[in-house]
């Protein structure tokens, strides 16, 4: 078997990218998925909120998978669902599924969209019994959204990020008592939209600086115990606090499922957890292209999207033969700035390119500037800039071409 | 009376403090807000997301919602008659599942197709 691009990943991520490599005339296009159909996690998101910018109207999860499926379907681009993708080497993929078999697949160019995995009870140690009860706030959502199961009646919630308080109010909507959503940090990580409608409209309590110390239980789970953090997030003593609960949802942050793309020997971003790409999406390795949150995790999946065609339209460039290299510029993080994406900026062509960021903590009237040692190229005024908000800005590459070596973006107090 | 709220409408999340009396705004650092603070408190609405019983489809429950915002105060009312309802697949995205829910004029939709299992 022989294709001009494969996709690995039939989500957001996935569907855009080979879309708009078929629009850019790439015809034998392939997307490999592993669940029985097409969308990845917005088939279980089914809360509204998605396709502001992407659609310019307020979507379900559903909705805006359907949408970009749609378009795939009344295209020449071939699917193969259920279909797992065992490993990566060069350019050949081994897969399996139960109509095919085993089977090696060549593919001229690759575009990674794995997307990202939930972290788990043991990622985050927390002591105590074993019960039943316990769920990653994703699994949780998946059995009650698509299974049709509800999973418990009475919940706490570690984690204020927006699946955790999504969470919050679907159990809530269904019947179940939610007790508490408790988070680490000093501040939330959810969007302050998700704090009013999923948690205030129902009552349930946020315990800011606030963590789950122990499980208690035999067969299923019967309390937990929350202790109040100091500022270095170590329990203190004698604040203990007991929530009797049958269930505990996680929502304790996101991992980009790169597995593949370690036994592929490409680079790895520390920071990220993804993938090392240059601003057309490009991996360490030639024709290996990647989007969506197997490269960092995402809070909108508008941006997905838009990062996905980016992926899309360079490889169908790079099929064409008509991508180009030049000088290459690293672009590192600063004060206050955790990651930045792309982390390779290729100077080939004038073009605009999208960086994304996050910020370490909450900051308000700030400037990202962005320099190469002490000469400033650029800086953007931020009022607010929040952790759980993805930031952006544009740089052109002309704005780098007479720069002599890397550029550092970080935070400066705006005055 | 003064009703202390968050702002909702972009990610500052400005502290509002309404006075339902006099209908003015304290907090706020936009029009948008202003607005958003007497809505909020006078008639607050709510778009509902759930799921409704499905037969014969590939998974057993059918994602709907209002599609359009209903009465805040009417939110598990609402989840009461979808709790009650149950379709037949195959759906498309689209379909109306109940009309008119609650007397709001919003009608609950299926947020996808769905084929026969």
């Amino acid at each position: 078997m022989h294709y001009d691009l494969v996709v690995i990943g039939g989500g957001p991520a996935g569907l855009a990218a080979a879309y708009e490599a078929y629009e850019n005339g790439i015809s034998k296009v392939l997307i490999i998925e592993r669940e029985k159909e097409l969308g990845g996690i917005l088939n279980q998101c089914i809360h509204n909120g998605f396709g502001l910018h992407t659609f310019k109207e307020e979507l379900t999860g559903p909705e805006y998978a359907e949408r970009c499926i749609d378009k795939v379907m009344y295209s020449t681009i071939e699917v193969k669902t259920d279909t797992m993708v065992l490993n990566i080497e060069e350019k050949y993929i081994h897969a399996v599924n139960g109509v095919d078999g085993y089977m090696v697949i060549k593919a001229s160019a690759i575009i990674l969209a794995m997307g990202c995995r939930e972290r788990t009870r043991g990622a985050i140690h927390i002591p105590g019994y074993r019960p039943s009860g316990i769920f990653t706030a994703g699994a949780a959502q998946r059995y009650i959204n698509m299974e049709g199961y509800m999973v418990g009646r009475e919940v706490v919630i570690l984690g204020s990020g927006d699946i955790g308080l999504i969470m919050a109010r679907r159990m809530a909507l269904e019947g179940a008592k939610v007790k508490a959503v408790i988070e680490l940090m000093p501040y939330s990580n959810g969007l302050s939209r998700n704090i009013v409608q999923c948690l205030e409209d129902y009552d349930i309590p946020l315990y800011l600086s606030h963590t789950v110390t122990d499980v208690v239980g035999s067969g299923r789970l019967e309390k937990v115990v929350v202790q109040a953090v100091d500022e270095n997030r170590k329990p203190i003593l004698g604040t203990e606090k007991v929530f009797v609960c049958d269930t505990l949802l996680l929502s304790v942050g996101l991992i980009p499922e790169n597995e593949l793309s370690k036994n592929a020997g490409l680079r790895l971003d520390p920071r990220t957890n993804g993938l090392i790409v240059d601003e057309t999406m490009q991996t360490s390795e030639e024709g290996i292209f990647a989007c969506g949150n197997v490269l960092h995790v995402h809070d909108l999946v508008d941006f997905v999207t838009e990062e996905a065609q980016n992926a899309g339209r360079n490889a169908a460039l790079y099929l064409n033969g008509t991508s180009a290299k030049a000088k290459t510029v690293q672009v590192l993080n600063g004060n206050g700035i955790t990651y930045t994406v792309p982390q390779l900026i290729n100077l080939s062509k004038d073009i605009k390119i999208k960086l994304f960021m996050r910020v370490s903590r909450p900051y308000y009237n700030q400037e990202i500037v962005v320099k190469c040692k002490e000469q400033v190229i650029a800086s953007f005024k931020k009022k607010v800039l929040l952790p759980a908000e993805m930031q952006n800005i544009v740089l052109e590459t002309k704005q780098l071409r007479e720069i002599d070596g890397n550029i550092l973006i970080a935070l400066e107090e705006a005055e | 009376m003064i009703k202390k709220i968050t702002c909702t409408i972009c990610p500052i999340g400005c502290k509002l403090e309404v006075d339902i009396e006099k209908n003015t705004v304290t907090g706020h650092t936009c029009k948008r807000g202003e607005v958003y603070g007497i809505a909020e408190v006078t008639a607050p609405t709510r778009v509902i997301t759930s799921t409704v019983k499905l037969e014969g489809g590939i998974y057993p429950v059918l994602p709907v919602k209002t599609n359009g915002a209903i009465p805040k105060h009417l939110n598990f009312k609402c989840m009461e008659l979808i709790n009650q309802i149950q379709v037949k697949a195959p759906v498309k995205m689209g379909d109306i599942i109940a009309e008119n829910v609650l007397d709001t004029g919003v009608d609950l939709v299926a947020t996808r197709s769905i084929k026969k299992g």
